[in-house]
């Protein structure tokens, strides 16, 4: 029986914490395939991020239980993997017992344990010690199945039974019948019995008085549909997906829960144009990547929070907690949904680092490979509306941050300096605040600060 | 006899008592043009009107006081408590007025009220809806309390409890309304109030408990007889107040080795009481420490999905319990 072949199950693991389910996008992995360790065996879709799973051992790929498209429960089968050894190796399942594939049954495994731990062997039970009494059994000479070798109620029962004169005997039969009862392939039927959890699981979705805020089943994998009804052609559905629907919720909580005020300042960014022009080929050229203006502004950012740090702060009800990291995340935009990968500790990089980890992230973005670990942990997020030409905005706060930047397009406006007029490079910045943390003098003054960063840029700024 | 749902067989209880005496009225939240939330009243005013299905005021002492003054004057009134957990507010009037009536009268009144609520969690309904209030009421007496397993049962001490003299404490679970299902006669049977029911016989182990943990007791009993050859003993209390000693007594007998099963919290639960009166009438044929698998002893049911699910007992949980006493 050593060299049976064994079955682990494998389960949608938890990959966030707030996760209850996730869906298979693709399997990587078809029956019959070799999986190694830590190689993905299929993709999925949560409304966080897109991921991978990974193999927790090496073996052949068996059954896949979950198809392409179904949303799965954390901790439901997806697949079961086959590995070789008998050995117990750890199921993914978290709970499956330690039964391994030889010893499936109660009397083999204690009869194991009596043969190394005897600390029990000694201890009698009331129910022992009548039942010795009562059938006059000398108790040395009955064999002890229980834990740490203890006689059990039912050893002696069997011993009576037995006639009470043959132990060496009595113990050869009793191994015989209960190992008779156990099944030699206590390794299926454990993965039967696993595969039976799922079913008690799908609890009867009894009414219960529902907030509504959230959706209690997530969303489908989209699917669109043009003309759906017969009867309507005046409108399709599109299903919700669930980056959408995590947006949805999102922006929903930060609405509702964080009293927005808005205020918007002016930047006159002439300097900073002219330093990119001066620039920008030779930054190509050095670096492969474009500098952008959004790079300069982070910077500007970064530098204004570190002396107004209120700003990296969190609402908790009875405290403000103020972060020490400066995480900057970056709104990015895609067709149909934005994403705010995040830029950590961006208060320890240079100009040229941000840029590089702008380019990085968007980049990542459009092409879907996001990691969860890019969008955790941001405490102030920039957005960078003026790329789709906007010059006003009024951003909705990145839920439980304190506030949301916006750069907005930067045009050249006739502008009053010392009562002449000049032709000068505008933009705004639009700034959306927790009321509750922040009030409009502090954020003025951030403002102002971010504001004479941005202007304090010339044409010997160092990008190093 | 009819495959029914536990929640149906509760209602049909009520439609038949309701029909036969029409001093059987129902009272409570959203009981009648709504049918209640769960709809365990559903039709029943539609029936009997609403003089006899009244929607009363989300008060529940008043409830509970009303219930009680028309039981006291020879009506059978049913309360609902939307939800055992609102039931607080009326534990004055059923512990202080109800439980005491008999007693405190000399006989000369007596009080037949039946007080319903819904007990248990597993619903995603948090603090406010989940609550297993038994331990509650448990010391009390002069209260009768039962809390079935199976719809065959609610039935029948649904109807036993409309016709007791006294007044009875009916907990319903709620988890249990759509996933247990059973063979339900239709005809008029009652299921007698202090009796306990053996749901499985075995000789490794035994098992007691009550209301919807019993469900997973019976799966993680057949898996264990199927896959390891354990065979478990299992008892459904069915009544809580009074207990029926003599069944506990010998069904722990039966293995010497005894593991209780309640949702309510371990401290001062049902398990408590039934492990005192096994230890007081046969110690010397016990195989085991007497185990107890309950709910964690923290003040509340979680709302968070994943705490919930540690808070609530499962059949990996039972599984568990139950295999670790049998090779004690």
């Amino acid at each position: 029986m050593s060299d049976q072949t064994q079955w682990n199950d494998v389960t949608m693991p938890q990959l966030a914490e707030s996760l209850v389910s996730a869906t298979i996008a693709k399997w990587l992995k078809q029956p019959g395939d070799t999986v190694e360790q830590f190689e993905p065996i299929c993709e999925v879709i949560t409304d966080k991020v897109n991921a991978e799973i990974p193999s927790t051992l090496d073996g052949i790929m068996g059954d896949l239980l979950a198809e392409e498209g179904q949303t799965v429960a954390v901790g439901e089968l997806i697949c079961r993997i086959q590995t070789k050894s008998a050995a117990p190796t750890a199921s993914t399942g978290g709970a499956a017992p330690a039964a391994s594939a030889s010893q499936g049954n109660v009397q083999a495994q204690s009869q194991q344990s009596a043969g190394s731990d005897q600390s029990m062997r000694g201890r009698f039970s009331p129910a022992v010690q009548t039942l010795a009494a009562e059938h006059n059994v000398d108790l040395s000479r009955v064999p002890g199945t229980g834990m740490g070798g203890r006689i059990t109620r039912k050893d002696v029962l069997n011993f009576v039974q037995q006639g009470g004169s043959a132990p060496t005997g009595v113990t050869d039969q009793t191994t015989g019948t209960t190992q008779g009862q156990g099944s030699p392939f206590a390794g299926i039927q454990q993965s039967a019995a696993q595969h039976s959890a799922p079913v008690q699981n799908m609890d009867p979705t009894i009414p219960v008085r529902n907030s509504g805020i959230h959706l209690t089943e997530a969303p489908k994998v989209p699917m669109i549909e043009v003309e759906g009804g017969n009867n309507n052609r005046s409108e399709y559905f599109i299903d919700v997906t669930p980056i959408r629907s995590a947006i949805a919720r999102n922006m929903r909580q930060s609405v509702s829960e964080i009293p927005h005020a808005w205020t918007t300042i002016e930047v006159d960014v002439t300097n900073l144009v002219m330093l990119r022009n001066k620039i920008k080929n030779e930054f190509k050229q050095k670096e492969g990547i474009n500098i952008t203006y959004l790079a300069f502004l982070m910077k500007a950012v970064v530098n204004a929070i570190k002396e107004y740090p209120i700003m990296n702060s969190v609402w908790a009800v009875d405290k403000i907690i103020i972060k020490r990291d400066i995480n900057i995340s970056l709104a990015v935009g895609t067709e149909d949904s934005v994403l705010t990968p995040v830029i950590k500790k961006a208060d320890q990089k240079n100009i040229a680092g941000l840029a590089r980890e702008i380019d990085d992230l968007a980049r990542k973005t459009r092409e879907g490979t996001l990691k969860l670990d890019d969008m955790q942990g941001g405490t102030f997020t920039v957005n960078n509306t003026g790329s789709f030409g906007s010059i006003l905005s009024y951003p909705v706060i990145n839920y439980p941050q304190a506030a949301i930047l916006t750069f907005e397009s930067i045009v050249k406006r006739p502008v009053v300096i010392d009562d002449m007029i000049a032709v000068r490079s505008m933009a705004n910045l639009c700034l959306s605040l927790d009321h509750r943390i922040l009030d409009g003098v502090i954020c003025g003054r951030f403002l102002q600060r971010v504001k004479e960063n941005l202007e304090g840029y010339t044409l010997d700024t160092k990008l190093y | 006899m009819a495959m029914m749902e536990y929640i149906d067989a509760i209602r049909l209880a009520m439609k038949e008592e309701m029909e036969q005496d029409e001093t059987v009225f129902v009272l409570g939240e959203d009981v009648g043009v709504k049918g209640g939330v769960f709809t365990t009243t559903k039709g029943l005013m539609d029936q009997f009107g609403e003089q006899r299905v009244m929607d009363t005021p989300l008060a529940e002492s008043a409830i509970a006081g009303v219930a009680i003054g028309a039981a006291m004057y020879g009506m059978k009134p049913i309360a609902e408590m939307q939800y055992s957990d609102f039931m607080l507010p009326a534990t004055n009037q059923i512990i202080s007025e109800a439980a005491k009536i008999r007693y405190r009268s000399n006989n000369d009144w007596n009080c037949p009220v039946v007080i319903r609520a819904p007990i248990g969690g597993g619903i995603f309904g948090g603090l406010y809806h989940s609550q297993c209030p038994e331990s509650i009421f448990f010391g009390t007496p002069g209260l009768k309390i039962v809390a079935p397993f199976t719809p065959y049962d609610a039935k029948g001490l649904l109807k036993a409890a409309i016709r007791d003299p006294d007044p009875v404490l009916f907990f319903e679970n709620k988890k249990s309304y759509k996933l247990i299902k059973g063979e339900v006669p239709e005809d008029d049977y009652i299921v007698p109030i202090g009796k306990a029911n053996l749901l499985r016989e075995g000789d490794d182990i035994t098992v007691i408990g009550y209301s919807q943990p019993l469900h997973f007791v019976m799966q993680a009993a057949e898996e264990l007889e199927k896959e390891e050859g354990i065979t478990a003993h299992v008892v459904d209390l069915r009544t809580l107040q009074p207990l029926d000693r003599e069944a506990i007594i010998e069904a722990a007998r039966h293995t010497g080795k005894v593991l209780i099963v309640h949702e309510d919290n371990k401290t001062g639960g049902i398990g408590a009481e039934v492990s005192a009166i096994i230890n007081e009438e046969c110690l010397f044929e016990l195989d085991a420490p007497i185990e107890r698998l309950c709910a964690p002893d923290v003040p509340a049911m979680p709302i968070s999905p994943p705490m919930e699910k540690f808070y609530m007992l499962n059949k990996d949980k039972v599984k568990e319990a139950m295999r670790r006493l049998a090779m004690y």
